[in-house]
């Protein structure tokens, strides 16, 4: 079985973001560029799956759509262990055009399992993964927190209202992870890194697509008030405000 | 034209998000000339389907079929999709939580329609449609205009609130066909809590961090939380040291949860965990160190021993309730 585990390059998430307001992009000088959080964790799974001899899986490819830009993303993904990557090259239009052309290599290449982060920590969409599943008419499970392989069939644990269940799908399908799929991203080794560099990146263009919907603007979130302290020998005042004052309680 | 609105129940009540979305679908309604109707899958009483009318529903329509009892999303998403067309939908409205992230998109690709998820707010306009929403983890908000004839919004939890607008409304089966073909989903195991405050679903949410120092203070925490009616949870470290449950664990690797009041103990408020609470009404803090980031994030603070003050907390609780 074959695992596409597709990435998103993102700012790494301590970066203080800068716009203008009313760009429709953010100012990227200085941004340090990384794995979006989620997908790092999905690689890091695929990889250990990939380590068990019993989960049947034989290889590892990450994907991505986006520039030339992107590719030390893309070797940072080549360094912690993915056997290869897929490039497609086009700037990602909005999340219905990256879904049509991942779906589109899932086709050309017969991948088995399909592993998409939750959300990337730039636009927060959380679309990609049932997207692409959709595009090929396969099963998608959402709000995964773990898979495991039992008798050679990988069962998959998600988070359901209240507590979570196990269930089983028919390969090939995608899984949208989150939190719990694996424990701590696997960092690059310094052997990953230096065969990292002789490992292919594939680069193809991208099949027609469209693009649903269009970011306009960015905005600041509007400031929060200053904070009202309540003095520490008077905890109850705090009550007061809450019930009174701000109406929550 | 119509506005639709996917609902949702636990355990045969609706959740108060599925108000939310109903009123948020009212407003959408009146800009767009339109109605509003409410689709419910599962097992909900009569009475309970009525309650959507307090908010602005004129239909409900209802599916009841064992194939549906688990959550399969391409199922639910080629019913919805027949539901859209047959009520001919211009807006989809779902919520942002596990089960809009699974359906949303897949309803987009089948109806080719665009999607916006985390959307807060109403529409900025109906033509080009344009919507407000959340963007890198809480430190933008971006305008987004959907270009397709069918727009599919998924609202935030909290973010629009519950408005009263009572209407006269009918409840009828849906008249569409529940493809059983496409539930490939199958359940081998169950572990699930019923009766318990859901931390997605919660009004009030009590949260410790690495400052409540020992898994064993947290009995003071948890009754105040009792006091409140509030679900529980924590940062990362403390779930990650086995001090609570991970279900717990909010913030950009864990939940995204966006209350009503956030009530912060011993939590510093690093960037990673705001991005999961950021979106709460009211942020409430207590902590030691007065210059903690937390206190910049909230409206309300305490600068204090959580051991000290949240008993008192409770008990001042326990006086207005
Ligand atoms: C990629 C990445 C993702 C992350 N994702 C998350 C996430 O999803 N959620 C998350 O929470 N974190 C996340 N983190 C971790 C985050 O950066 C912080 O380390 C974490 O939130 C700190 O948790 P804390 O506030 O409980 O602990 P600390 O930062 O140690 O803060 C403890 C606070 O308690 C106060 N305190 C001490 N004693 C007392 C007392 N007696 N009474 C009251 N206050 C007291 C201290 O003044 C301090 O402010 C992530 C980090 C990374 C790198």
């Amino acid at each position: 079985m074959k695992i596409l585990v597709c990435i998103s390059n993102v700012p790494d998430t301590t970066t203080k973001i800068k716009f203008s307001e009313g760009d429709s992009s953010i100012d990227t000088t200085g941004v340090q560029w990384v794995i979006n959080p989620w997908d790092e964790l999905s690689l890091t799974r695929a990889l250990e799956l990939k380590d068990d001899p019993s989960s049947g899986i034989k290889s590892v490819t990450v994907a991505h759509v986006g520039p030339v830009s992107s590719e030390p993303t893309i070797r940072k993904a080549l360094a912690i262990g993915a056997d290869d990557a897929i490039r497609v090259n086009a700037g990602a239009a909005d999340a219905y055009f990256v879904a049509a052309q991942l779906a589109e290599l899932v086709k050309k290449e017969q991948f088995d399992i399909i592993m998409c982060g939750i959300e990337s920590s730039d636009h927060n969409g959380s679309e990609v993964g049932a997207m692409i599943a959709e595009f090929l008419n396969i099963p998608s499970v959402s709000a995964v927190s773990g898979i495991t392989p039992e008798n050679g069939i990988p069962v998959i644990t998600r988070e359901i209202d209240g507590g979570r269940e196990k269930v089983t799908v028919p390969a090939p399908f995608v899984i949208i992870v989150q939190k719990g799929i694996a424990k701590e991203p696997r960092i690059a080794s310094m052997r990953g890194i230096m065969t990292a560099r002789t490992k292919p990146i594939k680069v193809v263009e991208p099949v027609a697509g469209e693009s649903l919907t269009q970011i306009i603007s960015l905005e600041k979130p509007a400031p929060r008030s200053a904070c009202k302290f309540i003095d520490a020998d008077n905890p109850a005042q705090l009550i007061e405000l809450l019930k009174n004052e701000a109406k929550v309680i | 034209m119509s506005v639709l609105v996917f609902t949702e129940n636990w355990d045969g009540k609706f959740k108060k998000l599925t108000y939310e979305l109903v009123s948020w679908a009212s407003e959408v309604a009146k800009m767009i000339n339109g109605t509003v109707t409410a689709l419910s899958i599962g097992s909900v009483a009569e009475g309970e389907l009525e309650k959507l009318g307090n908010y602005g529903a004129g239909k409900v329509l209802t599916v009841e079929t064992p194939a549906l009892n688990t959550l399969d999303s391409q199922a639910y998403a080629a019913l919805l999709s027949e539901v859209v067309l047959k009520e001919k939908a211009s807006v989809v409205i779902l919520s942002n939580n596990n089960m809009g992230k699974a359906v949303a998109p897949r309803l987009s690709v089948r109806l080719k329609a665009g999607i916006c998820s985390g959307v807060s707010k109403l529409p900025l306009s109906t033509d080009p449609f344009t919507v407000y929403k959340r963007a890198y983890s809480g430190n933008a908000f971006s305008r987004v205009v959907i270009k397709s004839d069918i727009k599919i919004v998924t609202l935030a939890q909290n973010s629009f609130g519950i408005i009263e607008n009572p209407v006269n409304v009918t409840v009828e089966k849906a008249n569409v066909a529940v493809d059983n073909s496409l539930v490939h989903t199958q359940v081998k195991d169950v572990e699930k809590q019923s009766g318990k405050i859901l931390l997605t679903d919660a009004d009030i949410v009590v949260s410790g961090g690495r400052g409540m120092k020992s898994p064993d203070n947290w009995t003071p925490l948890l009754e105040l939380a009792e006091a409140l009616g509030a679900a529980t949870a924590c940062s990362r470290p403390v779930s990650d040291e086995g001090w609570r449950p991970h279900e717990e664990h909010t913030g950009q690797t864990g939940k995204i949860i966006s209350p009503n009041l956030y009530l912060a103990v011993g939590i510093s408020g690093a960037t990673q965990h705001l991005a999961g609470v950021s979106a709460s009404k009211y942020i409430v803090a207590v902590n030691t160190d007065k210059d903690a980031p937390i206190f910049e994030a909230a409206q309300y603070g305490i600068v204090g021993d959580a051991m000290k003050i949240l008993p008192q907390l409770a008990e001042a609780v326990k006086h207005i309730k």
